[in-house]
């Protein structure tokens, strides 16, 4: 055990839990790629670099930044959408668990127990999960790692997810302005 | 707070589903919307799998339209028909195991008095005749003795509707079903009676036949369980799926059964009275003697 990498997919129907693989969430202060243990800013230069060099980035806000109105979730809120626009990435909303059959608009939202359809149907490489609710963050990304191409990014407030490739934890708003400092640092580096 | 959940963030506004944003600006929050209402704002369920011309989506539909606090309700469900329908209700609900939801609703209700004791969150359970009367019976039975805060609603089609037709212990003396061939041999519970005896402090009976009704009883219910104790609400939902009729004529049926065997009938207990009429909810009870003054 210790040995299993957190790859890009598709892994194929059913993966098997990260967790059960002997992947363990990174301690305070830390990050995870792809099972890794790293530190924090070694992972956010490589959701920088992803994000830049996606063809279709996109982030995927869940009900805990959608629908916030305190002062810190509005900031929250303007954050994601800077890096976003940063990137040039879509935004996805993920407002509730709701299953949404018998049809969704996949161009527009995303069925939070079934997002392989709406990442094949735009096409998605990056795919960053944020404000998404822990137990369903961790279903979507595994559903995804199992079926898709696409490479995940966990933005966790808490203590992060093993089923991601990247995985942050304890995300708050200094983090993402980091974030945000490190995409825009990289793109002047690469011009 | 409660109602912030119900407000988007400014910064993802333009690219929230329409679904949403009709949520937050029509929707039944913070409002004071009934039954009379509907048509006019944004419900909380409007796509579900039931059948069609199922009285159980009906009494779902007028149910969820009279919440009193939608944004502060947590409903608990379980197995049966109705539990196709709550994922795809847009305020916060729980799967409980089948029969066990009135447990469920105890501990929950409990948890959240801890966590907000400066709000009120109402608990409600709905659920089926065979999650209620017959696999449940023991755990919906406690809850009442225990004087729980909550509210249960039985949706009684009479029948185990989704596994093709058998006899519950709400179905009639007599009665053959799909999966009960020769009739059953014994009589319908009276639930109402075991929760009044229970310790209910508010009870009723009602029918698909007056939705108005079952909007009026049920926020009666919610109000009495949130301050004195345990509620109780018996609908009858004809399955015209079950029962091999037309859609159309289920209400019809619902209709029929309300003026033979199934009346409406409610009982409160005097606190439960002296709070609805102090709360403008209901009209004082006129005594005869003073009517004829």
């Amino acid at each position: 055990m210790g040995a299993y990498q957190v790859l890009q997919g598709p892994e194929g129907y059913l993966p098997p839990a990260a967790a059960m693989q002997g992947v363990t969430l990174a301690g305070p202060g830390k990050a995870m790629i792809e099972g890794r243990h790293v530190e924090k800013q070694e992972a956010i230069e490589c959701i920088a670099e992803k994000l830049l060099g996606a063809t279709v980035p996109t982030f995927f806000p869940g009900p805990l930044v959608l629908w916030r109105t305190t002062d810190y979730a509005q900031e929250r809120g303007k954050l994601i959408r800077e890096i976003s626009a940063e990137v040039g990435a879509k935004v996805i909303p993920m407002p509730d668990y709701r299953p949404k059959y018998p049809m969704i608009n996949p161009e527009v939202e995303i069925n939070p127990n079934h997002p392989n359809l709406t990442i094949w149907f735009n096409k998605i490489d990056v795919g960053v999960f944020i404000g998404v609710h822990c137990h369903q963050a961790n279903l979507a990304l595994k559903i995804i790692r199992g079926g898709t191409s696409c490479f995940t990014v966990a933005l966790c407030a808490e203590e992060g997810h093993e089923e991601a490739n990247v995985s942050l934890r304890e995300t708050d708003n200094d983090t993402l302005r980091k974030l945000l400092a490190t995409v825009k640092d990289l793109k002047k580096r690469r011009a | 707070m409660s109602l912030a959940i119900t407000k988007i963030n400014p910064a993802f506004v333009d690219v929230m589903p329409q679904e949403y944003l009709d949520l937050a600006s029509d929707g039944p929050f913070a409002a004071d919307k009934s039954v009379k209402d509907l048509g006019t704002f944004k419900e909380l369920i409007e796509e579900h799998p039931l059948c069609a011309g199922c009285n159980l989506a009906l009494a779902f539909r007028t149910l969820i339209s009279a919440l009193p606090c939608p944004e502060d309700t947590v409903i608990v469900g379980s197995t049966g028909c109705n539990s196709l329908a709550f994922p795809q209700l847009a305020i916060h609900n729980v799967h409980a195991l089948f029969g066990n939801q009135n447990a469920v609703a105890s501990g929950l209700k409990r948890g959240l008095k801890l966590r907000f004791p400066d709000q009120n969150k109402d608990v409600v359970v709905m659920a089926g005749d065979g999650a209620t009367a017959d696999i449940g019976f023991d755990m919906t039975m406690h809850s009442w003795i225990r004087g729980e805060n909550i509210t249960t609603v039985m949706f009684d089609n009479e029948i185990y509707a989704n596994t093709g037709g058998q006899e519950s212990g709400m179905t009639p003396f007599g009665t053959v079903r799909n999966m009960a061939p020769t009739g059953k041999n014994f009589q319908k519970m009276n639930v109402p009676e075991f929760a009044k005896q229970a310790g209910c402090v508010y009870v009723a009976k009602v029918s698909t036949a007056n939705t108005a009704k079952i909007g009026q009883c049920f926020r009666n219910a919610v109000l009495a369980a949130r301050e004195i104790g345990p509620t109780y609400i018996q609908i009858y939902t004809p399955c015209p799926t079950n029962l091999k009729m037309k859609p159309a004529e289920s209400v019809a049926l619902a209709k029929k059964r309300a003026k033979e065997d199934y009346a409406f009938e409610e009982y409160m207990s005097e606190e439960v009275e002296n709070l609805l009429v102090s709360s403008g909810a209901i009209k004082p009870k006129v005594k005869k003697e003073e009517g004829k003054k």
